[in-house]
């Protein structure tokens, strides 16, 4: 057993307003640079749709991820082995079409325009070219099913439905939508680490953030290509590849990232796992359908003393050992099994999580008039607008009883505490449904407290970083008390 | 730790030296200091904000955290703000900030051409505006670019140059400000407010302008609008959601509404277009646009059928008979065929209460253990009674104290059944049913019938109860109003839907004793019959007891209203510590009056039914500006300019023509010469160049665009520039009998316009001045808001940068110039007749219960009972500045107060003079309004919310008014007081205050009007009670005094397309503007994150197949269009909006990337606002009766925009 901490991350779907204020802060504070304009570290997207970049579901065309190889795992597309013939024209890379042309408008005009007949206007410009440009694709652009027939309708996830389901979500009676916000996932077997000709990207030891090292990049992009997520972004201006950086200087400050902070639906948790790196190539190497459960495994009890034993042996620092104990992650994926990896069979095992989403119930046309097909006081998961399929071609690799399994989790939590507060059901009733669920009340009122009245520190549960025994590493604490920050700020120059 | 990983591709770094580099993002995370403040831009959000200063500069903003908790079984407050407030930063050093003042170069040239002619700026100012080509020059170049960067001075002795030349010549009331939404920067409205009232000009309201205005709040509850905090949604067991996008408007309240979910509430979204917050429903109801109000009657029917008549739940029974009118008796007049309901029984017509004072504003319940008429307590009559104690809730005897069993219906015991006419609008007929009643023999001894208002309530609704006459036989009856079946038609919801909805309303209600929220908002607000849905939606509530309990009740939420330290705040802002006579404008009025849009429609029945029996009404008949002109002559509405003369002149003239400077005899003057029309209201002839505005002050706001409803004839007949409008000005000339026609329609009334801005909006654009002003980040000021129980801070996270201001600074810098001018052109004060209308909260309230009309000699003319009251106001212009700076001993001496509250502070004001700065001028000694930070602490030293001992004071005086403790509500809160820098340390939530009617108390959330249900203080309206029948002769003659519906106007009724014609392949939509996500109003939109975020445009959102009719493809230019103007943009083709309809989010600025347009000879498209026009409901503009009584913000028509149409085709050719 090799054991090693990961924070980790679960996004809770159901109560995602779509409302990219984490877009916007990340933005502000780390890709608001030259080169960098195009980045959205963090985005939001809407599903049905086809994201940022575009389609970046389809692996047929960008080739991220892994795939499996016997007992192993192989790059899709970028192994080390085979990037030279592709190192300086790799097809499967997305261009500049598949993201979108950064632009910003002559605001100048209003207030420098000569008098005229008319009114002047501030015409829209590229950030790169600096030249006047028609707008046709952004970084939000099918953004709550805009243009729902050019892209919405391709989203990849809709091959998982008869063509008589894709035709109805664009019909009134099924028509749907949720959010998808998406980051780095900081994943256990990352395929921009392994894909890196340049060994520029590692998984910090210590909280398993994935970085791009700034001085060792040397742009060769294959990174942007092996991540199946397309969360690794080409600077165009410094030349280096860049990517989430899970807030490190405020994590190490005790803080959550900024896109956690800033999310206002309160949808995110953060906290450690601890997990069996030892065991990643073989659970990589599983089938699509028992990855979800790979991971799950890989996954340490933190309250187990074998564990705790394990993990302090491998220099895990007891405060990131409590952390795990306490972590709201933990609790969502492995202890009630409601969070999922997007798109497991990537096989990346990503650490972020997602609670996927209930949604209305679909209607029928009785006569003239729209009918909701709702029986009850809440309607069963299985009237909701959204085909169970799609939902699992996200999130369980197609395997559809774990999605049941959590949308019925919830379902019954929710009926449970109608029962408590209401009492128009009974508490009997709400309790044959949880045991029908897989729950007890006490994990119910478990759940119930961690998705709606979670504190701040319920929500994210953040290891000490330690930092004085990182410095320690390298210089005396009270000197570097005493100089930090003086000197001359240096851009990173090109690598090696 | 060990690297030695059994896969080997993945790198696991623990090597210190190699991992150096991480200090390249630890740097970027670093600053120097965060500063808190917040965004003010009516978005009620008010979120608390970090703003992170790194190098003098703010680089970004991260929400606070530090919101005090409330009660710990809710969800905490944090984080709040959304992705627009984010962006913010962005703005400050933008290319599109106004860093310098910028005057239009047509203008500056004629001024320093003029300047080298006359040495005194009055005078170069006279010379520009009174040579009408000139005057022409630089209205014609109003947006046509030609800016130049001027300097203050320059600037500064423009403005007061026309000020004072427009005060000379036309009066102060030529002098007008817009401001919007003061809770959102309350220090920054308040200057240019109460520069303005220092200077008797007008100050617009915007509340009502806005369309947030919810009618039916104060129809119902004689309130403006008081709503549950979000966090209250949490405790909401049923939550309907309705014209309400949270996710989009309520971004950092939503969370609330999820969580609930997650606690067993259920969620229910009412919306034509599967909108963002029907994703978190339960059940999405696909309603058909605008029908929203037949949903809602049909819900009531199916509520008083099975949870009232059958089940008679006594928790809606009890509650009926104490907290709404459901108990009082109206009379039931026979007319030669049939019955039809009247007004209230007056008291004083019973002979128990024959000597009652105010006996004709006392009403009557029908006792049922002495089966007798009583007249219970708490009506207005009580409220204005010399005698206090007896305005409250108590079921007692007004007279003994004996107490009272209020029988809601006659159904078991009456003296007969009568069959009594309702009218039903959407079958366009009218319908009898049968309703029990009771004789009463009243003191003349005449024999009147008498019906409760429940039994209405039954009949209006159609519960049939065996009483003969058109009752629906059951609920799949399609024809008769108002079943389920009948709703299915207009709302295209199956029946079943319905019923279930209701039933589990009920059931939820009865379980919960009342925790059955609506939230509701712009979505409904803005269609012309908004009052009427809202109205429909809120008796679901009130019949089921959820009004006034935590979790029930109308969360309204559009536009930020809630002034929290209202008292002290509205003392500083509109100049009340030096004058007593404001003037405030219901701005609606103002532009539909002054912009001429009156001008191009015909009577306002062609689009508004009213009864059958109203044809020959003089009120529910005619021209909309007919009625608009009786409402400002018998004092219902304020209208400003006042009168066809110099306000100044008026009161020389009348002290000349009387020989006496006594102030009765200036008021009789005027009385006598309006009543033989030698002086006329300048409402009656607001085109003759005499009337018109002159100077305008626009500042917070986008008054020229995101509000401007019709803003093309803003444009055409304010500006007198380019226009994109083909309507005609003279469709009004046969159906408009009052108002004196001009031919010649009037085009640029305005002499100068005058924008304070941090960017270039269109506003800025089309105006003659642009001020700098500083953004929300430089500047200290306050906020606050509905959504939540805190109060913010904005503060100065760096200084004003460039050449920018503070508003504050803005308006005293031209107060002192104006003052110093003032030294010259009115050495002596000067006397001001100031008219006002009758006010809510005084006994204006009960000015008369009929609506008669002085000038047909129906009634004698009294000021301030049947005609607007007169002030005189001696102003002070060389000291104007002066007063600005110094909080008026005024306030000490008089008190201050609001919503109808009361208290002394002389010894607080005191104690400023010794604690807070001060400022001494004539030889008396001020506290000082210096400066922005020196006005918020005297507004939080001064307010109830904010000083917990005059909170306990005010409690106090309402206890006589009341005759039940009150003060208790604050006892232990008594020592709690705030101060500006409590507030940068952390949010401080309020303590309760008889200002509000929710009760926070231990961490409580708000939820209103539980000051009401729990401690028995009246409503502010008629019966004090919550209002189920409207009483009003003008809603009966409108057929609104019971809830009913009536359809929403078509387009051919709105002639909007008289003279658009189809031009290629074209669409006829209904085009909804609803607030959208990438912007507040039409801030954010422009700036870089959210433009990117969005599709860089504001895009006309449209259904495939329509998009498909027309050959139009997703992003491609459309051409939109209709009489009142045009908007060219993108389509954004999707399959979540409905056929039939169009959204583009309000509010797109024109001047970001719009293109021209082929329609209208390639000139500059416009905005949303391009393609609406004004329309006023006139029975919104009755006044001095109960709830139905004017006040700033409060009451009025409404501008409502959501009944438009217009055309859409592809855009035929791209030119810029």
């Amino acid at each position: 057993m090799n054991i090693r901490s990961q924070i980790s991350m679960v996004f809770h779907l159901d109560k995602c307003i779509g409302c990219h204020t984490c877009s916007v802060a990340c933005k502000n504070i780390w890709t608001d640079r030259k080169g960098t304009e195009y980045m959205w570290w963090n985005n939001v997207e809407t599903k049905p749709g086809t994201g940022f970049p575009t389609r970046w579901e389809d692996q047929e065309k960008y080739r991220g991820g892994w795939e499996k190889d016997g007992d192993s795992v192989r790059l899709k597309s970028t192994g080390k082995a085979r990037i030279i013939p592709n190192i300086f024209h790799n097809p499967s890379l997305p261009s500049m079409d598949d993201y979108y042309e950064p632009w910003t408008y002559d605001y100048q005009n209003l207030f420098n325009a000569p008098a005229g007949d008319d009114q002047p206007t501030a015409l829209p410009k590229s950030m790169v070219t600096g030249e006047y440009i028609d707008i046709e694709s952004g970084p939000n652009w099918d953004d709550d099913l805009g243009g729902s027939s050019l892209y919405a309708k391709n989203d990849p996830n809709l091959e998982s439905l008869t063509e008589e389901q894709k035709q109805q979500l664009f019909e009134i009676e099924r028509l749907v939508l949720f959010y998808f916000p998406r980051i780095c996932n900081h994943c256990l077997n990352p395929a921009c680490v392994a894909s890196c000709p340049s060994g520029a990207l590692y998984k910090r030891g210590e909280d398993g953030i994935v970085l791009v090292d700034q001085e060792r990049c040397r742009g060769w992009r294959s990174c942007v290509a092996a991540c199946p997520y397309k969360k690794t972004y080409y600077n165009w201006t410094s030349g280096k590849s860049e990517k989430c950086i899970l807030c490190f200087p405020r994590l190490e400050t005790g803080q959550a990232p900024a896109c956690f902070h800033s999310c206002v639906g309160r949808i995110r948790y953060l906290g450690v796992l601890l997990y069996d790196a030892d065991k990643i190539e073989e659970m990589a190497s599983k089938t699509d359908r028992e990855l979800v459960n790979a991971q799950r495994e890989m996954i340490l009890d933190p309250f187990d003393p074998k564990v705790i034993e394990m993990a302090k042996a491998n220099g895990i620092h007891e405060h990131t050992i409590q952390a795990a104990q306490e972590s709201p992650v933990y609790k969502f994926v492995k202890v009630w099994k409601m969070a999922l990896p997007p798109h497991i069979e990537y096989r990346t095992f990503p650490m972020l999580f997602y609670v996927p989403p209930m949604l209305p119930v679909i209607s029928s046309l009785d006569g003239e008039a729209r009918k909701n097909m709702a029986e009850g006081l809440f309607p069963e998961f299985d009237q909701a607008r959204v085909p169970i399929e799609f939902l699992s071609s996200l999130f369980t690799a197609g395997d559809g009883e774990k999605m049941r399994y959590v949308l019925k989790k919830q379902m019954a939590v929710r009926t449970w505490r109608r029962a408590v507060t209401v009492g128009d059901i009974s508490k009997e009733t709400a309790e044959k449904m949880l045991i029908a669920a897989d729950c007890t009340i006490a994990e119910a009122e478990g759940i119930y407290h961690l998705t709606s009245i979670a504190t701040l520190e319920d929500r994210f549960v953040i290891p000490p970083a330690h930092r004085e025994e990182a410095i320690e590493m390298m210089d005396d604490p009270l000197e570097y008390k005493q100089h930090a920050g003086f000197g001359f700020r240096d851009k990173p120059t090109r690598g090696l | 730790m060990s690297d030695n990983l059994k896969n080997k591709w993945i790198r696991d770094d623990v090597v210190p030296q190699q991992r150096q580099w991480e200090e390249f993002y630890r740097n970027r995370w670093q600053y120097d200091k965060i500063v808190r403040s917040t965004h003010g831009v009516n978005c009620t959000g008010s979120c608390t904000w970090n703003i992170h200063v790194k190098d003098g500069i703010v680089t970004w903003e991260m929400q606070g955290l530090d919101y005090p908790k409330l009660e710990s079984t809710l969800p905490a407050y944090e984080p709040r703000g959304c992705q627009r407030g984010i962006s913010y930063s962005w703005y400050l050093y933008s290319p599109l900030r106004v860093k310098y003042p910028y005057i239009r170069g047509t203008i500056l040239d004629l001024w320093v051409e003029a300047r080298k002619i006359y040495s005194d700026p009055v005078d170069a100012w006279k010379s520009m505006v009174e040579d009408s080509e000139k005057r022409k020059q630089w209205q014609t170049a109003r947006g046509k670019g030609g800016f130049r960067r001027a300097n203050w001075d320059t600037v500064l002795d423009i403005m007061a140059a026309a000020n004072i030349y427009t005060i000379k010549k036309h009066g102060p009331d030529r002098i007008t400000g817009f401001s919007p939404i003061p809770a959102m920067s309350m220090v920054s409205y308040a200057a240019g407010s109460r520069m303005l009232q220092l200077m008797g000009g007008v100050s617009l309201s915007f509340y009502d302008w806005y369309c947030d205005l919810p009618n039916a709040s104060p129809e119902t509850w004689g309130e403006q609008t008081d709503v549950n905090e979000s966090a209250d949604w949490y405790n909401a067991k049923m939550l309907a959601v309705m014209g309400s996008n949270l996710n989009m408007t309520r971004t950092p309240d939503c969370h609330f509404a999820a969580e609930a979910r997650h606690n067993g509430t259920k969620m229910v979204v009412f919306s034509p277009d599967f909108n963002q917050v029907a994703k978190y429903a339960d059940e999405w109801m696909s309603i058909n646009a605008g029908q929203d109000g037949a949903w809602w009657m049909a819900v009531n029917h199916v509520l008083l059928k099975e949870f009232h008549h059958e089940q008679k739940v006594p928790y809606f029974i009890n509650y009926s008979k104490q907290f709404t009118d459901l108990p009082m008796l109206v009379e039931i007049k026979k007319t030669d065929d049939s019955y039809y309901s009247g007004q209230l029984l007056r008291a004083n017509r019973t002979s128990p209460y024959k000597n009652e004072n105010n006996g004709e504003w006392k009403f009557l319940m029908w006792d049922s253990v002495t089966g007798a008429p009583k007249m219970p307590k708490g009506s207005v009559g009580h409220r204005w009674d010399t005698t206090q104690g007896k305005w409250n809730l108590e079921l007692k005897d007004g007279i003994d104290d004996s107490p009272i069993d209020p029988a809601l219906t006659f159904l078991e015991q009456n003296d007969s059944v009568v069959q009594v006419k309702f009218d039903d609008f959407g079958g366009d007929t009218t319908r009898t049913r049968g309703v029990p009643v009771k004789e009463v023999i009243t003191n003349s001894g005449e024999t009147v019938l008498i019906a409760t208002v429940y039994d209405i309530m039954m009949a209006q609704y159609g519960v049939d109860r065996g009483l003969g006459g058109e009752y629906p036989k059951d609920y799949n009856d399609e024809e008769l109003p108002y079943t389920p079946a009948w709703s299915e038609k207009y709302t295209g919801l199956s029946k079943d839907n319905l019923i279930k909805f209701a039933r589990e309303w009920g059931s939820t209600a009865l379980h919960t004793n009342g925790k059955c929220t609506i939230i509701i908002g712009a979505g409904i607000n803005h269609w012309y019959h908004g009052n009427l849905m809202y109205r429909a939606g809120i008796h679901a509530l009130m019949l089921c007891g959820c009004v006034g309990v935590n979790g029930g009740g109308l969360a309204h939420y559009v536009g930020q209203e809630k002034l929290a330290p209202g008292e002290s705040w509205g003392a500083v802002a509109m100049a009340k510590d030096w004058y007593d006579g404001q003037r405030l404008q219901n701005a609606p009025s103002w532009h539909y009056v002054h912009t001429d849009q009156w001008r191009y429609e015909k009577e306002f029945t062609e689009y508004q039914p009213v009864p059958e029996s109203s044809k020959n009404s003089k009120f529910a008949q005619g021209h909309t500006i007919d009625q608009q002109i009786k409402a400002v002559r018998n004092g219902w509405l304020p209208f400003y300019p006042q009168f066809n003369k110099n306000p100044l002149d008026l009161v020389k003239e009348a002290v000349s023509a009387t020989g006496s400077t006594d102030e009765k005899d200036i008021k009789t003057y005027i009385v006598n010469q309006l009543k033989n029309r030698d002086l006329k209201f300048s409402v009656e002839d607001p085109d003759s160049e005499k009337n018109w505005p002159r100077v305008w002050y626009i500042w917070r706001g986008n008054a020229l665009m995101s509000s401007a409803k019709g803003h093309e004839y803003f444009l055409d007949h304010y500006l007198g520039t380019h226009k994109n409008h083909i309507g005609d000005s003279s469709f009004a000339k046969e159906s408009a009998k009052e108002v004196v026609w001009h031919d010649k329609v009037p085009q640029g009334k305005m002499d100068l316009v005058v924008d304070l801005n941090f960017r270039m909006d269109t506003s800025a654009l089309y105006s003659d001045i642009v001020l700098p002003a500083a953004t929300w980040y430089e500047k200290n000021d306050l906020n606050s808001t509905d959504m939540h129980s805190f109060i913010h801070p904005l503060s100065e996270a760096v200084p004003p940068v460039w050449e920018t201001k503070s508003d504050w600074d803005i308006f005293k810098a031209i107060s002192k110039r104006f003052s110093k001018l003032s030294e010259t052109h009115f050495p002596e004060t000067v006397r001001d007749v100031v008219s006002v209308p009758l006010q809510h909260d005084t006994p204006a309230e009960i000015a008369q219960p009929q609506m008669r009309d002085w000038i047909t000699g129906e009634i004698e003319a009294i000021p301030g009972k049947t005609m607007p009251g007169l002030k005189i106001v001696n102003r002070d212009y060389k000291n104007l500045y002066n007063q600005y700076v110094s909080f008026g001993r005024g306030a000490r001496d008089n008190g201050i107060g609001a919503h109808g509250t009361g208290y002394q502070i002389d010894d607080y004001y005191d104690k400023m003079l010794d604690t807070h700065p001060t400022v001494e001028w004539d030889g008396m000694k001020y506290p000082s309004l210096n400066k922005d930070k020196y006005v918020c602490n005297v507004i939080l030293n001064l307010a109830t919310v904010t000083n917990g001992e005059l909170a306990y004071r005010s409690y106090k005086n309402m206890e006589k008014k009341v005759g039940l403790p009150l003060a208790d509500l604050v006892e232990k809160n008594r020592d709690f007081r705030v101060s500006f820098d409590d507030l940068i340390a952390q949010p401080r939530r309020f303590v309760n205050s008889p200002m509000w009617s929710g009760l926070v108390t231990d961490g409580r959330a708000y939820s209103p009007f539980t000051y009401n249900t729990e401690k028995l203080v009246p409503w502010r309206t008629l019966t004090g009670r919550q209002h189920f029948y409207l009483d009003h002769p003008g809603y009966i003659e409108f057929g609104e005094h019971v809830p009913t519906y009536k359809p929403k106007p078509t387009s051919q009724q709105f002639s909007d397309l008289h003279f658009s014609t189809e031009e290629t392949k074209t669409k006829m939509l209904n085009y909804l503007t609803p607030h959208g996500k990438w912007h507040i109003h039409s801030t954010y939109g422009d700036n870089h994150r959210m433009s990117t975020l969005s599709r860089g445009v504001e895009p006309l959102w449209m259904n495939d197949k329509d998009a498909v009719d027309i050959g139009v493809n997703d992003n491609d230019w459309v051409e939109v269009y209709n009489d009142n103007g045009v908007v060219v943009t993108r389509a954004c083709v999707s399959a979540r909006i409905p056929t039939g309809i169009c959204i583009q989010y309000h509010s797109p600025e024109r001047t970001l990337s719009v293109p021209k347009s082929p329609m209208r000879g390639n000139r500059r498209a416009g905005g949303h606002n391009s393609l609406t026009r004004t329309r006023l409901k006139p029975n919104l503009m009755v006044g001095g009766y109960g709830q139905f009584t004017y006040h700033f913000n409060y009451w009025g028509p409404v501008g409502n925009n959501r009944d438009t149409h217009i055309l859409v085709r592809k855009l035929p050719e791209l030119k810029w």
